[in-house]
């Protein structure tokens, strides 16, 4: 995949569902700002920076970057806009690493964002068009079919759903960043919440956010005289498939699979729960874990569920394979960067930086996300060694 | 670096007001169209990038949509620019320079300017908290920087349609053009202002339309097609947005993706620029440095057809055929995005 | 206003810029045709020439194997749910008393589900493979609202090994 590279800094606003405090530009500025002070960089080191976000209805600005250039420090510089729906954050550390990958820049800022208070999400993400059908059951209502069809194929049992969402959002606790915090959230509150969606409950899925992260990728070169520890990146891949075909596999992708077969070849990862330490995986509802469980390859299809049920994907339980060690997109889901968050808690874990949600001796983790139907899936593979 | 060509263009006649078709039905036949033309099936692909802008299309996740016309199965690997799509054959170009096993990409590009009024729609990617509630319309910032230039002494009202007058009599010999035409100078003053100081020939026509370009590295692209218009240089910069912050007579980014791209290397036979009006192809021609020698706009440019977010990609392309053909050696092809040419991408073009 | 009158000087923290476009939306070619004939209380499909597969609404180009699709056809209005959810929540625009179920209803002899209502019987009691028709509105418009809901026809299940391939 071209030249090494490494991601030596990373930034982080606090997660919260209404951030008064800032403008998109205070919000952009702030994870940026870390990032650098992490990487023990300037504004001007940064050659290039490229950003992502999903749909601009939500801040209701067309292509926001554009009045942001000064606050991104890009005057006179490229700055480079990606939109691949809720992958869009991993794509855009993806696109971040191959403009270093490729030799054209040594030093590359990347920043994932979403300001979802300032708009109806609902609306911004599926207003009524006229001719198309209407959807009738909003987002989760796209998905609860899909969970329901896993559910009966897999013959999973009601509570599998509960401990996920309970495990994340206890993992949450240990991440200073993380939206929602409930230390005396039970398991019977999540079983007691509203069923939204059936079969998915209101305490199975994600928050709504506002948030931005950002991560500083730079050249072996300069990766090697960091003062800050590199996660160096072993592998990047995604898949995208149409949102609706005949006979497509909605409950485990092949899109999913086949970039997951890709980028574990990159890194040479031949048993993925043997070979990652921990994982940082896109679960917006919570039986998704289960369901990427097994399209990730964690588990045999039908068996993921089971991984789930013996703690083996929780840090609490002493896991052998902790997914989702920051909380994860069920405690902090600002659409546009919730993907360039799982790629800098995988790539946090491996530099020994996660603080109190750090898995011990981590060397090599899984960042992931999708978007759309179940169609678009970006993933990355970072390590503490050089590839 | 490994070098990569455009060996195939296709585009979508430009029209006023599509309204049989939708963008991914618009789209289908020139990626097929393209495809041929490469000689390449849909599974030869490695790559496919697309660029297009949801404010445009009205509806979130529009690019979801268009992906229905290529054809993703087995799945691909992809990307999407909320950009114009010239953003998106650079990020095929990066895609290709960092991963030797992406031998092809295919890009993509859609606007259905007729479904809504472009003049309004662009004015919501201005700063929302002091901009956008003034609703200056995309016109009249043009016309600012028109009155700038006029003001420097640096063009006049006659040289603004004399670019509108060149552009309409090149796209007489494009067959895709929705505007053209023999017209004077004087002829074209005669006509009403839109904005002071511009005119209606000075602005973009609103244009529905899809445009597909194929890119292919090394070998592949020679063995694929006789003369591949080779990527010799490639950059983008931008500048800030506020248009009271800059000098309006000047587009500082393009200039420096000009030098960047190495466009003074050699001479330029033809270069296509993405002025959408014209005071814009004045500043243009200086901030690149093209010669009085160097043709500019052989499609017709911008005023015979704006397929926007597939304009930028559009001007690669016309680029690209000429010099596959064998009409030019070496070209520009320039695209832009962002009021009075605020971010600028250049690139040079060669047949050898 | 009030803030900027404040002789205490209080932060700006939101303002409000109301923002309208107007769209016309073009339906397409093969939408045109669907919604035409759902006017007339048809629903149309098409069939890919390459990979065989029926589509519903009919498509100008398979997404699939990016070929023109062949000509549109009517198609069954009565199918079977393949997977559904239960709907208990109000969320924007949506006009529907709670609880409904939302599901995707495969219709008989084609390969892609439309998503729909079923209505007509106890919400608890829709089950996967379970048999629908469609109830359609006395007075139809070229609208997919033309069709009411589906409801259950009474006939025994599919059983799941036969549509799920289509999950």
């Amino acid at each position: 995949m071209g030249r090494r590279c490494a991601v030596i800094g990373i930034g982080q606003t606090k997660y919260m569902d209404r951030n008064l405090a800032v403008s998109h530009r205070g919000l952009i500025r702030d994870a940026a700002n870390k990032a650098l002070a992490d990487a023990k960089m300037t504004w001007q080191d940064i050659d290039c920076i490229v950003i992502g976000k999903a749909p601009d209805t939500i801040e209701g600005v067309m292509m926001p970057e554009l009045y942001l250039a000064d606050a991104l420090g890009a005057q006179g510089k490229p700055l480079f806009r990606v939109h691949t729906a809720g992958s869009v954050g991993g794509s855009t550390a993806i696109v971040g690493t191959k403009m270093v990958a490729s030799g054209v820049h040594d030093r590359v800022l990347v920043i994932g964002w979403q300001k979802q208070s300032e708009s109806q999400a609902t609306w911004a993400l599926s207003p009524r068009i006229p001719f198309q059908p209407p959807l009738t059951a909003g987002a989760g209502g796209f998905f609860a079919p899909h969970v329901r069809a896993y559910i009966r194929q897999s013959n999973a049992p009601d509570h599998i759903g509960i401990k996920v969402a309970y495990k994340d959002r206890k993992h949450a606790l240990k991440n200073p960043y993380a939206h929602l915090h409930q230390p005396d959230l039970t398991l019977e509150a999540i079983k007691n919440s509203p069923m939204l969606w059936d079969p998915i409950r209101f305490g199975e899925t994600c928050p709504s956010s506002d948030g931005a992260c950002a991560m500083v990728i730079v050249s072996e070169k300069y990766a090697d005289r960091s003062a800050s520890p590199p996660a160096w990146i072993h592998g990047t891949a995604w898949r995208s498939e149409p949102t609706i075909m005949a006979g497509r596999d909605q409950v485990n992708p092949l899109g999913g699979r086949e970039c997951a077969k890709d980028v574990y070849r990159q890194a040479g990862v031949t048993n993925p729960r043997k070979d990652f330490d921990c994982a940082e995986i896109y679960v917006p509802f919570s039986w998704f874990e289960p369901m990427w469980l097994e399209n990730l390859g964690f588990a045999e299809r039908g068996e993921g569920w089971k991984l789930t049920d013996k703690g083996a994907t929780s840090l609490d339980e002493g896991g052998d394979i902790p997914w989702n060690c920051s909380g994860g997109v069920l405690s902090s889901n600002p659409i546009g960067a919730s993907g360039t968050i799982r790629f800098a808690e995988a790539a946090m874990q491996v530099r020994g930086t996660a603080g109190e949600h750090q898995v011990e001796g981590a060397k090599l983790a899984l960042g992931h996300a999708y978007g759309g139907g179940s169609q678009f899936f970006a993933m990355w593979v970072v390590g503490s060694k050089k590839p | 670096m490994r070098d990569i060509a455009i060996i195939a263009f296709a585009q979508s006649a430009n029209k006023r007001n599509e309204q049989i078709y939708n963008e991914a039905e618009i789209l289908a036949p020139v990626a097929r169209e393209a495809l041929q033309k490469a000689g390449l099936k849909k599974e030869e692909i490695d790559f496919t990038c697309s660029g297009s802008s949801d404010y445009l299309a009205g509806q979130p996740f529009s690019f979801v949509i268009a992906l229905n016309a290529i054809g993703a199965w087995p799945p691909i690997q992809e990307s999407h620019v909320e950009a114009d799509a010239a953003w998106a054959l650079y990020e095929c170009w990066i895609a290709m320079q960092a991963d030797e096993s992406i031998n092809t990409s295919l890009v993509y590009g859609f606007g259905k300017q007729s479904m809504g009024s472009p003049r309004d729609v662009m004015n919501i990617l201005n700063d929302p908290y002091v901009e956008t509630p003034l609703w200056c319309d995309t016109i009249s910032m043009a016309a600012l920087q028109g009155r700038a230039l006029i003001d420097a002494g640096l063009a006049t009202e006659r040289d603004f349609a004399a670019v509108a007058a060149r552009n309409l009599k090149h796209a007489k010999s494009n067959p895709k053009a929705q505007c053209k035409g023999d017209f004077t100078v004087d002829e074209l003053l005669r006509s009403p202002t839109l904005a002071s100081p511009l005119r209606k020939h000075d602005c973009p026509p609103i244009t529905d339309g899809a445009c597909v370009v194929i890119l292919a590295a090394g070998d592949t692209a020679k063995k694929l097609c006789k003369r591949p218009a080779w990527i010799r240089g490639i950059d983008h910069r931008i500048d800030v947005q506020a248009i009271g912050r800059r000098d309006l007579t000047r587009a500082p980014s393009a200039q420096i993706a000009a030098e960047k791209a190495g466009v003074g290397a050699g001479k330029v036979d033809i270069a296509e620029l993405h002025a959408l009006f014209t005071p814009q192809d004045i500043i243009l021609r200086k901030e690149l440095g093209l010669a009085s020698d160097c043709v500019i706009n052989p499609s017709g440019g911008v005023h015979q057809g704006n397929p926007m977010m597939g304009t930028g990609l559009v001007r690669f392309g016309e680029v690209a055929d000429r010099i596959i053909r064998g009409e030019a050696n070496r070209g520009v092809a320039h695209a832009t995005q962002g009021p009075c040419l605020q971010q600028n991408m250049v690139a040079v073009l060669e047949g050898k | 206003m009030s803030e900027a009158q404040s002789t205490e000087k209080k932060p700006v923290t939101y303002i409000n810029t109301p923002v309208a476009v107007k769209y016309d939306y073009t339906a397409g070619k093969a939408t045109s045709d669907f919604m035409r004939a759902v006017a007339q209380g048809k629903i149309l499909g098409n069939r890919c020439p390459q990979c065989n597969r029926v589509y519903v609404p009919n498509f100008l180009v398979c997404v699939q194997c990016a070929v023109p699709m062949g000509e549109p056809f009517e198609v069954p209005d009565s199918g079977i749910v393949l997977t559904f959810c239960i709907v208990n929540i109000k969320f924007y625009d949506q006009v529907l008393e709670v609880p409904y179920v939302s599901a995707y209803v495969l219709l008989d002899g084609t390969d892609l589900p439309l998503m729909h209502l079923v209505q007509e019987c106890n919400v608890n009691d829709v089950r996967m493979g379970m048999r629908v028709k469609a109830v359609w509105k006395e007075e139809l418009s070229p609208s997919l609202e033309s069709i009411r809901y589906f409801k259950p026809t009474g006939e025994p299940d599919a059983a799941l090994e036969t549509f799920k391939e289509y999950l």
